[in-house]
């Protein structure tokens, strides 16, 4: 009777430490959020969202910065959507069990970590030198999108994978060839699920600061991008700039809250629409 | 008969492409490694390799002598990410464990996605928290005038590691056969004996993979640490000391460096070295991860 008592306290108190690291984490998130909130939503205002910088950036506000945001992470689905859905067709729809598979998709889970500031180094190199696109837009642009690339590979053959096995045979039953089948059976069914995952990735690439840090942003401009090869302001950038590089931070620190919620409703909004999304696809396939 | 040949052809040609993207990765991984092999291999020219790695002095713009030492930076690399997983392990093993054993499922839908939305948190946002929110509540703490150091990177590298390290040991976790934990509950254990002795021992490849993988991050993380961390050059020697880790030290000199001198490469160097870190830490995980989904099938 006494062992019995003293497994129930031992389970007791052992699930109250795993409840604690679960609030522990919870509170770390609402801190964060409301933090960042509670003092950035007085910086906001029309001012702030439409207007760029003034006075040695001590006031006005950010517009260039989402603008340069906006426009890069354009650039990035361009290179990273694409080549990551034909990427993940290529695996789950055409490629067998061999080596070279297991490379592929070896290399894949090995690029995801590799750290952001590598990709920006790789982008000086590739994008700023070799190619001589010198710092700009689309340098960055091409940067992440190389950076986001095993992320959309992963959500879009997630996204493949979940096509039923007997759509694709019965494509296939009918005389289709495998393109065919792949065009009128699965990519109908799968596209959806893949833009969510794609998404995904994209908000992570807009937040990103190391990879932009040489190969494009700029602490500041008068104008807006004009072409490609323009340098641009970007907000995750920004925010570093007004958070330490700035020659007033304490007077502009009103600022850089400002930028960090604008920043964060950004990402946190796509991620969630791309969440709530893919949620309601899962539940319309069931 | 032609038309066949053709539709033959066409259906090659769609392969091809569609196979030349899969390959794509496997050439940028390529690429990015023999990049960095070919722009750093000039720094050696003047540095040597022992002193790369073994001199705790980096000095490359000194007038009399430049020095590339790469330790104290190595050090510190490693001592704020030890810190972190210090934090990090038991707080989302612990988590892990909730959300699969304690939660109700209910609950556990709702939490998961918030677990993400950490996840989702842009680097440069925790960094800016680290500044205005953790230096300050450190420095008050310990009594030290700054709280930009070694500590505040090691909980913020910590926070953002702890997604990856929740979710993938909540995936091995979830992975343990029901027949184990029914086994261990029909001799009468309890659900928190079975937790302890039976799930976690049985998931615990998974869960050394999600560690590894959350220090792989926390290595390569660049912003958080540049900014909260104090870049101090010196060899650190506590978590109360401002540090320079490698990422923070790319990030602060790349950009007014002269192109293609000894620091220039040198500092391609340093990005060699936090590939090769990261990517023999990933590897491990991968190869720990494998081994135990072969073993399940």
């Amino acid at each position: 009777m006494k062992r019995v008592t003293r497994k129930k306290i031992v389970q007791a108190l052992g699930f109250l430490a795993l409840r604690a690291a679960m609030g522990l984490v919870l509170a770390v998130l609402f801190l964060f959020l409301y933090d960042i909130g509670s003092k950035g939503a007085g910086s906001i205002s029309w001012e702030f969202l439409s207007k760029a910088p003034r006075k040695g950036m001590t006031a006005g506000g950010i517009f260039p910065a989402i603008f340069g945001t906006f426009l890069v992470t354009v650039i990035t689905a361009f290179l990273a959507v694409p080549l990551g859905m034909s990427a993940a067709i290529y695996l789950n729809e055409y490629a067998k069990q061999t080596r070279l598979t297991r490379l592929i998709r070896l290399s894949i889970r090995n690029l995801s970590g590799v750290p952001s500031i590598v990709y920006g180094l790789f982008g000086v190199i590739l994008f700023v030198n070799i190619m001589s696109f010198g710092t700009s837009i689309l340098s960055a642009g091409l940067t992440l999108g190389l950076m986001t690339l095993p992320w959309t590979i992963t959500a879009s053959e997630e996204a493949l994978k979940t096509v039923p096995n007997a759509y694709r045979e019965g494509a296939l039953a009918l005389g289709a060839t495998k393109w065919q089948m792949i065009r009128t059976n699965v990519l109908p069914y799968s596209v959806p699920g893949m833009l969510t995952g794609t998404v995904l990735g994209l908000a992570r690439a807009a937040g990103e600061t190391a990879p932009i840090l040489f190969t494009g942003a700029a602490f500041f401009l008068p104008f807006l991008p004009r072409s490609l090869g323009d340098q641009f302001m970007a907000l995750p950038y920004h925010l570093y700039i007004m958070a330490t590089q700035h020659h007033a931070i304490l007077q502009v620190r009103p600022l850089a809250y400002g930028t960090a919620l604008v920043l964060i409703v950004l990402v946190l909004g796509l991620n969630m629409t791309a969440v709530i999304v893919r949620y309601r696809l899962r539940r319309k396939q069931r | 008969m032609r038309k066949k040949r053709r539709s033959g052809l066409k259906e090659s040609a769609i392969k091809a492409f569609f196979f030349t993207s899969g390959i794509l990765a496997v050439l940028v991984l390529l690429g990015i490694f023999l990049t960095l092999v070919a722009t750093s291999f000039p720094a050696f020219r003047e540095i040597k390799l022992g002193e790369f790695f073994l001199n705790t002095r980096w000095d490359p713009t000194s007038p009399e002598k430049a020095e590339y030492g790469l330790l104290s930076m190595i050090m510190s690399t490693l001592m704020v990410t030890a810190g972190a997983l210090v934090l990090a392990v038991p707080i989302g093993i612990g988590v892990a464990a909730y959300l699969s054993d304690v939660a109700h499922w209910r609950v556990r839908e709702i939490l998961k996605p918030v677990v993400e939305i950490l996840a989702g948190i842009p680097s440069v946002v925790v960094g800016f928290i680290g500044i205005v929110l953790f230096g300050p509540a450190i420095a008050k703490v310990f009594h030290i005038g700054n709280g930009l150091n070694a500590l505040n990177g090691s909980i913020l590298l910590a926070i953002m590691a702890l997604p990856t390290i929740i979710s993938i040991s909540e995936d091995s976790l979830n992975a343990v056969p029901r027949a184990y934990s029914e086994a261990s509950l029909a001799l009468g254990a309890s659900r928190w004996q079975t937790l302890v002795r039976v799930k976690l021992p049985a998931g615990l490849s998974g869960i050394i993979a999600a560690v590894m993988l959350g220090m792989g991050r926390a290595i390569g993380e660049t912003m958080t640490v540049l900014m909260a961390t104090g870049n101090a050059r010196s060899f650190p020697h506590g978590f109360l000391e401002a540090v320079r880790t490698m990422t923070a030290n790319i990030a602060i000199e790349l950009g007014e460096v002269p192109y293609y001198t000894t620091h220039y490469y040198a500092l391609f160097a340093i990005g060699l070295v936090l590939f090769v870190m990261t990517f023999a830490v990933n590897l491990i995980a991968d190869v720990v991860l494998n081994k135990y989904q072969e073993r399940e099938q």
